[in-house]
C-alpha cells in the first residue's frame, strides 16, 4: 500500500425515488489497498461501489479517480471504466461468447491489444484460474464458481488499476465460495487495489487492510480488521456484528 | 349437398384450377407475406431504436404511431393505403399490389417494433452493466453484447409474425391483388362452387401456416439449446 490516493469520494449522495441511499460518503482508497465494505442489506454498500465507476450516477458530491473528477459532464466515463474492473454478484458473463472470447472482447474492441496479444493474455489468465481447458466452451457449461472466476479474469484482461467486487460470492453454492475467494486473495496479495462488498466476514478479516461498516447510507465506522471486528466502538456496528459473527 | 359430392367437386375444381390456387394464389400470398415481414422488420427495427432513444419526442412519435396502428383495423389501413399511396407517389404509378404491400409493411412494422424492443429489453440488465464496466461504449455494448442475445428472442417471434401475416394477407383480396383468397373469389365466380373453393383455400392456408409454425418451433428449440 502506498500513500497515493487512487479513488476518492467527497460528500457522495444518491437517492432512488425519494429514498436517500447515500447520505454524503467520504472515502479515500489508496493504491494497493484492500478495502472490505460490510453492513446490512439496503445500507448503501452496493450503491456506493457502483457509484465509483458511475454505473450509478451520484446525485451530489465528487468521485475523483487518479486525480480527475469523473462525475461531470464532458468526461469520457468509458475511458476511466477501462481502468476500473468490476465483478458482479450474478457474474454477468457473456453467454453468447466462448470463455476465451469473454476475456478477449474488451481488450481487442477497445484497441488495448491486438487479437494475438489478447489471446495470449487470455490463455495465461485462464491458466492461472484453472479454466484453460474450458477456453472454447460456452459459459452455460460452467459452474457458478467457474463463471465468477471467468468474470474476474475478464475484468483483469483490461489491466485495471483497481478491482471492484460487488458481493462476488453471494450467489454461489457454499462449496464454490472458496475457489472464488482464493482468486481474489491472490489478486490482493499481488498488490491489486481492491474494494470488495462482502458478507464473508472471515475473508474480510483475512485479506483487507481496512474494513468499512456502512449502514443507513453512511460509513458508520472504519478501521483495521482487528479494530473493527474485535473492538467496534459504535453501537450500530456492535449490533450488526453480534448478528453475523 | 352430400360429403361425396363436395369431394367430387373439389377434385373437379382442382383438376381445372389447380394453377390458380397453387401457383398464382400461394405464390402471391407468400410473396406478400415475405415482403411485409422483410421490410416490416427493417422499419420495425428503426422504430424500436427510436422508441429506446433518450429523446422524448422520438419516443412519443413512435408510441403514437404504434398505438394508432394497433388500435385500428388492418382492413381500414389497407383501404387507406389503397387510396393514399398512389396519390402520394403519383409519378411512380404504383399499382394496387404495391399500395397494399406498403400498407401491410407499415402495419407489420408497428407490431415488429414491439417484438424487437421487448426482445432487446428481455436481455438481462447485468449484461449491459458488465459490458459498460469494461469500458465498452453504449454502441459497442448494443452491437457486441445485447443484440446477439436479443436476436434469439426476436427471430422466433418474427417467424410467428410471418405466420400471422400469411393469414392477414387474405384481407388484401378485397382489392384483388391475386393472393390465395383472391383465387377463391376468382374460382367461385367461374364455378359457383363457393363452399368447395373455400375448403381448398382453407386447407392451403392451414398447410402453409402449420408447416411454418412447426419450422419456427423447431428453430426456437434449437436456439434454446445453445443458451
Amino acid at each position: 500500500m502506498t500513500d497515493t490516493v487512487l479513488i476518492e469520494t467527497r460528500k457522495l449522495t444518491k437517492s432512488f425515488g425519494g429514498l436517500l441511499v447515500l447520505k454524503g460518503v467520504d472515502l479515500q482508497v489508496h493504491q494497493g489497498e484492500a478495502i472490505a465494505v460490510i453492513g446490512p442489506s439496503g445500507g448503501g454498500k452496493s450503491t456506493f461501489l457502483r457509484c465509483l465507476n458511475l454505473l450509478e450516477t451520484p446525485d451530489g458530491g465528487d468521485v475523483i479517480f487518479e486525480g480527475q473528477k469523473i462525475n461531470q459532464k464532458g468526461t469520457d466515463v468509458d475511458l476511466y471504466r477501462q481502468k476500473m474492473g468490476m465483478v458482479f454478484q450474478h457474474f454477468n458473463v457473456f453467454p453468447h461468447m466462448t470463455v476465451q472470447e469473454n476475456v478477449t472482447l474488451a481488450p481487442v474492441l477497445l484497441k488495448k491489444k491486438t487479437p494475438a496479444e489478447a489471446q495470449a493474455q487470455a490463455l495465461n489468465l485462464l491458466d492461472r484460474i484453472g479454466l484453460l481447458d474450458k477456453k472454447d466452451e460456452y459459459p452455460r457449461k460452467l459452474s457458478g464458481g467457474q463463471k465468477q472466476r471467468l468474470a474476474i479474469v475478464r475484468a483483469l484482461a483490461m489491466e485495471p488499476d483497481v478491482m471492484l467486487f460487488d458481493e462476488p460470492t453471494s450467489a454461489l453454492d457454499p462449496e464454490m465460495v472458496g475457489e472464488v475467494l482464493s482468486v481474489i486473495r491472490a489478486l490482493v496479495k499481488g498488490g491489486m487495489t481492491t474494494v470488495i462488498v462482502t458478507h464473508e466476514m472471515g475473508f474480510a478479516r483475512e485479506v483487507s487492510d481496512r474494513i468499512l461498516f456502512m449502514a443507513d447510507g453512511v460509513i458508520v465506522e472504519q478501521g483495521t480488521p482487528a479494530e473493527l471486528l474485535d473492538h467496534p466502538r459504535q453501537q450500530r456496528t456492535q449490533d450488526f456484528l453480534s448478528k453475523v459473527l | 349437398m352430400t360429403f361425396s359430392t363436395v369431394i367430387q367437386n373439389i377434385i373437379k375444381i382442382m383438376s381445372k384450377y389447380w394453377d390458380v390456387f397453387l401457383i398464382k394464389g400461394v405464390s402471391v400470398t407468400m410473396a406478400l407475406a415475405a415482403i411485409t415481414v422483410f421490410f416490416g422488420a427493417i422499419i420495425g427495427a428503426l422504430l424500436a431504436i427510436m422508441k429506446m432513444s433518450p429523446l422524448g419526442i422520438l419516443r412519443a412519435i413512435v408510441t403514437a404511431f404504434v398505438e394508432v396502428i394497433r388500435g385500428t383495423p388492418l382492413l381500414l389501413q389497407l383501404y387507406i393505403g389503397y387510396f393514399i399511396v398512389p396519390l402520394m407517389v403519383p409519378a411512380l404509378e404504383i399499382g394496387t399490389f404495391a399500395s397494399i404491400a406498403v400498407a401491410l409493411v407499415i402495419n407489420s412494422a408497428a407490431y415488429v417494433s414491439e417484438v424487437i424492443r421487448s426482445g432487446i429489453q428481455a436481455v438481462d440488465i447485468g449484461q449491459t452493466e458488465a459490458a459498460r464496466s469494461l469500458g465498452l461504449s453504449k454502441g459497442q455494448t448494443m452491437t457486441k453484447v445485447i443484440l446477439p442475445q436479443a436476436v434469439k428472442n426476436i427471430l422466433p417471434a418474427l417467424g410467428n409474425e410471418f405466420v400471422t401475416i400469411i393469414k392477414e394477407t387474405s384481407l388484401a383480396s378485397t382489392f384483388f391483388v391475386g393472393d390465395l383468397m383472391t383465387s377463391y373469389l376468382t374460382v367461385k365466380g367461374q364455378t359457383y362452387l363457393a363452399f368447395e373453393s373455400l375448403i381448398i383455400v382453407g386447407v392451403l392456408y392451414f398447410v402453409l401456416t402449420f408447416v411454418l409454425s412447426k419450422l419456427v418451433g423447431a428453430y426456437e428449440r434449437r436456439l434454446k439449446q445453445s443458451d
